[in-house]
């Protein structure tokens, strides 16, 4: 088959100095097929969509388009792809019809052309009810969608797409995986770029990219057949699997180790005895070896997960009088007639992780944001530690600790000032100060950054010391919104450690994400769709009730989109 | 606790503010560049400026009066010209803002005491400048006329109006203006510092950090308010230090009320800036509106134009502007002994304007978790 794109020893420096954004890759990107851009945060992908958009010149090597050199005819390539750029350049205060309109216009697509093209875009992507929507009101799988019609209107003979499933759902998701295979059957090819492992395994190819390196080209059944016989589930540790994890993870056989829900999943090295009861130390635990996926193989790749004992951030917690640190009753919130959260209770049990798990918009940080009291209840109550959010805001709140999505630290002082910061915010003074402020120091690590920018940080000290700001108070709550979205899966790996040390320790989590990995260190689950808690229990407890004939193994995303659908039919009956 | 989680804030905001040097540039360089223009460039009175003359009459009175053009202090030169086409190409060219025409029967009409005429031609295109040379020259022309009328036929003088400024003796421009900079510049940085802070900090996304902290919304205001507080503060007091020893402008009235006005006038602006930024949700957002707010501050301020000649229904508005009461209490301090009676009866107004913008800040943030 023909190459539609071919580069040869191509190289990015965006600085001299700097570390290349990519470094010599010599690759071909095949028609009729998706080719998977595969690789965390700052590995290099955006630049290297960029190139082959003509829009970057490189600084070594060549790259030729359909045959086109990018330095010399990138104008004629312009005209011949099209480019989904990771936030889609759609007008949000224009109608789902202006912006394709508008997009029509700047690429010369007029007349008949222009009508038959909408027509079949707008019946592909399934946005023909919604044409005078305007795009801002859209969903993000929607959003994903339009953006996608934008880029289609030449119909182009490569479509890159950069990190389109970033904010959507997983419905949304596999409509627009299933969109993709339809143009592929076109005889287009796409390059799909993803911070998402678990999509490397759609794509026929794929470019394992870290720090700019290549760390792996071709087949994705390839480089995860290479740990074949490495992995292995353990079962039956009950409520000492957090710190069986741990202890696993001290082996040197052992290369890597997760939670999923109650079980553990260890990855052992090349070569290594495969795990017995006895080299773990755990009689009771039953060791079945499982088949690899694809982020085994990428973490192995990586030389394993790091293994650095840290202090604990947090002193043991008593087991308190009993009662649930966390209860939801009957939370209600209307925004004018529209009922974003709808009568959500639960309750979280002391050393619990518990997820909220939701599509976008299904109310999840609607009922995250009344728990953390930042949006006050129509109806019900959240408490915190037995103090009502919304009674007792401050002294609630003095209870909790809360990490945003996003990094939401000041980013202009440096992170001793941070630090400070925080600790004078939840009212902590003179030795006091200076012992949680020393206690987080030592057990993140974070004494060489003491003097720096906590905006230049790497991405793991970001959240290490986004954690330790959430935590000096030692809170017997800590609320978690999408920690490790976009992160890289050894960061998250360490983040999740650090998360299971201190619920060992006594502390309560709450998380919201709609990232399934995420989902998977969870102890119990509330899945929370149009505004209503449509299931509550553990990951396999959800899995095992969707299992049927056509998904014998139901992963939690297969489990997820089936009880959304049972909902949907559920009322679709009653209505 | 309380303290502990205010003095937290404080030192964050100031940090906030201070640490990068660029921040710090930008605290210092603006203000000091706009006072040094607005004392400087931005002036009303006309000097040092070139007239011309073309004098088209032979007697000796024509060359007395331009004598006295060449000695009044506020023209820099009188340039003759020997033709009208002459004057006219100097206007065109900008050379001079006016040209005197001197028509040929001046001295003989002097003489035979009869009206002489003098024409001015003005540049239009510097319709403020040129009226104020006018006034001037009009000035000279009339004393000139009078003082030959004395001693040639000794005619009585009508009665005359005479002007005194009191407290503004030499009615200097700057006399009066440049201490009003002690208000309007810390005005316009403590706007931009307050009104951006809290929506830079939504867009960052730390402020739900701070909501989600034991803070209580009025401590988050405070929090704001005192690092504004303590820069307007320290920039005020600097460009008083600059007014006094660097214009030589003596300060009449007492220190002790001028700056008691400029601490309530500055809490009251840091509540308007509060409240601002308590309605929007980012940085462009509170751009547009701190750039709203400041001209009718600014304009109905009396700072440049007096409120009393204001249209009526202005007038009220121009009550409710902390602005306007600072531009009198500072005038009033540096010109005049200003009597705390009087200073008291403008303080009132601009506190009651801070705990008003303060409180609906506070409620606002409030009401914004709710």
């Amino acid at each position: 088959m023909d190459a539609l794109v071919s580069t040869e020893g191509l190289a990015k420096s965006f600085a001299p100095n700097a570390t290349p954004a990519i470094q010599s890759l010599t690759t071909k990107i095949k028609a009729g097929q998706v080719t998977g851009l595969v690789g965390p945060d700052g590995a290099g992908k955006t630049t290297l969509m960029r190139l082959i958009a003509a829009l970057l010149q490189p600084s070594e090597g060549r790259i030729d388009v359909q045959g086109r050199d990018t330095r010399t005819e990138g104008a004629a390539i312009h005209d011949e792809i099209g480019y989904m750029p990771q936030r889609f350049g759609l007008y949000e205060d224009l109608s789902v019809m202006e912006n394709l309109t508008l997009y029509a216009d700047l690429r010369g697509v007029v007349g008949d052309e222009r009508t038959a093209t909408f027509e079949k875009l707008l019946a592909f992507t399934d946005l023909a009810r919604f044409t005078d929507r305007l795009a801002g009101a859209l969903s993000g799988g929607m959003k994903q969608k339009l953006g996608l019609a934008c880029a289609m209107l030449k119909s182009p003979k490569l479509l890159l797409l950069d990190e389109p499933s970033v904010g959507v759902d997983p419905i949304s998701r596999r409509d627009l995986w299933k969109m993709v295979y339809s143009l592929i059957d076109q005889g287009v090819g796409v390059v799909w770029s993803t911070a998402y492992l678990d999509e490397a395994e759609n794509c026929a190819e794929v470019i394992v990219l870290n720090q700019g390196r290549v760390l792996f080209q071709g087949d994705p059944k390839d480089m995860t057949a290479k740990m074949a016989g490495r992995v292995f589930k353990l079962h039956g540790a009950g409520a000492e699997r957090r710190a069986l994890l741990a202890r696993t993870l001290t082996s040197d056989d052992v290369i890597d180790g997760v939670m999923q829900g109650e079980a553990i999943r260890v990855v052992i090295a090349e070569g290594a005895a495969a795990p017995t009861a006895q080299s773990i130390g755990a009689a009771s635990v039953t060791i079945a070896p499982t088949p690899p996926r694809f982020e085994d193989a990428f973490v192995a790749m990586l030389g394993g997960q790091p293994k650095r004992t840290l202090a604990q951030a947090t002193r043991q917690r008593s087991d308190g009088d009993g009662k649930a640190p966390v209860q939801a009753k009957a939370l209600t919130r209307r925004f004018g007639s529209f009922t974003a959260a709808d009568h959500i209770s639960f309750e979280i049990a002391r050393g619990e992780i518990f997820g909220l798990l939701g599509p976008n918009g299904a109310g999840k940080s609607t009922t995250f944001k009344m728990m953390c009291g930042l949006l006050r209840p129509t109806e019900g109550s959240a408490l915190v530690d037995g103090l009502d959010l919304y009674k007792a805001p401050s002294a609630a709140r003095a209870r909790l600790g809360y990490m945003a999505q996003k990094f939401s630290l000041y980013g202009d002082l440096s992170v001793a000032q941070n630090l400070d910061f925080f600790a004078g915010a939840y009212g902590l003074s003179g030795a006091r100060r200076r012992e949680a402020v020393g206690r987080v120091i030592e057990a993140f690590d974070l004494k060489p950054f003491l003097n720096e920018n906590s905006g230049g940080l790497p991405l793991g000290f970001k959240q290490r010391l986004a954690l330790s700001c959430a935590i000096m108070h030692e809170p017997p709550v800590l609320f978690l919104d999408e920690p490790t979205s976009g992160v890289d899966p050894l960061t998250r790996r360490e983040f999740w450690g650090f998360i299971n040390a201190m619920v060992g320790r006594g502390v309560t989590i709450m998380v919201t994400t709609h990232f399934m990995d995420e989902a998977e260190y969870c102890d119990r689950v509330a899945l929370i769709y149009r505004g209503k808690c449509i299931a509550v229990d553990t990951p396999e407890a959800l899995q095992h009730a969707v299992k049927s004939k056509d998904i014998p193994e139901p992963t939690l995303e297969d489990a997820f989109i089936a009880l959304v659908e049972q909902h949907d039919r559920a009322q679709q009956a009653a209505a | 606790m309380i303290w502990t989680r205010l003095l937290a804030l404080i030192v964050k905001e100031m940090l906030a503010a201070f640490r990068d040097p660029k921040a710090r540039m930008a605290l210092v360089m603006p203000p000091l560049i706009q006072f040094f223009l607005f004392a400087f460039a931005a002036t009303l009175e006309v000097s040092n400026v070139p007239v011309g003359v073309l004098n088209q009459d032979w007697g000796a009175q024509s060359e007395q009066l331009i004598s006295r053009f060449e000695r009044a202090s506020a023209f820099s030169e009188v340039r003759r010209y020997g033709s009208e086409a002459e004057a006219r190409a100097a206007i065109d060219r900008q050379d001079v803002m006016v040209v005197i025409q001197i028509g040929q029967d001046f001295s003989r009409k002097l003489a035979g005491n009869e009206r002489p005429t003098v024409q001015l031609l003005l540049d239009g295109r510097k319709s403020n400048s040129a009226q104020i040379l006018s006034n001037y020259l009009n000035t000279i022309i009339a004393q000139y006329s009078a003082a030959y009328r004395m001693g040639g036929a000794a005619l009585q003088p009508e009665s005359e109006i005479v002007d005194r400024s009191w407290y503004n003796p030499n009615r200097g421009y700057r006399e009066s203006m440049v201490p009003v900079l002690i208000a309007t510049l810390p005005m316009t940085m403590v706007l931009m510092i307050v009104g951006m802070s809290v929506a830079r900090e939504r867009e960052l996304g730390t402020f739900e950090q701070l909501l989600v902290s034991p803070l209580q919304p009025l401590e988050i205001v405070v929090g704001k308010a005192v690092p504004g507080l303590i820069v307007g503060f320290a920039q005020c007091t600097i460009i008083t230090l600059i007014v006094i020893f660097g214009f030589g402008i003596s300060l009449t009235g007492s220190a002790l009320v001028l700056f008691t006005g400029l601490a309530i006038f500055l809490v009251s602006i840091i509540g308007i800036a509060l409240f601002i930024s308590s309605l929007v949700s980012n940085q462009q957002q509170a751009m547009m509106g701190i750039m709203v707010t400041m001209m009718p501050l600014m304009m109905l301020s009396g700072f440049s134009s007096p409120v009393q000649n204001m249209p009526d229904w202005l007038q009220p508005i121009a009550q409710i502007n902390p602005l306007t009461h600072i531009v009198v209490v500072i005038r009033g301090v540096f010109l005049r002994d200003m009597a705390f009676g009087a200073v008291a009866e403008r303080l009132w107004p601009m506190a009651a304007i801070a705990v008003v913008t303060i409180s609906a800040a506070a409620w606002m943030f409030r009401r914004k978790i709710q």
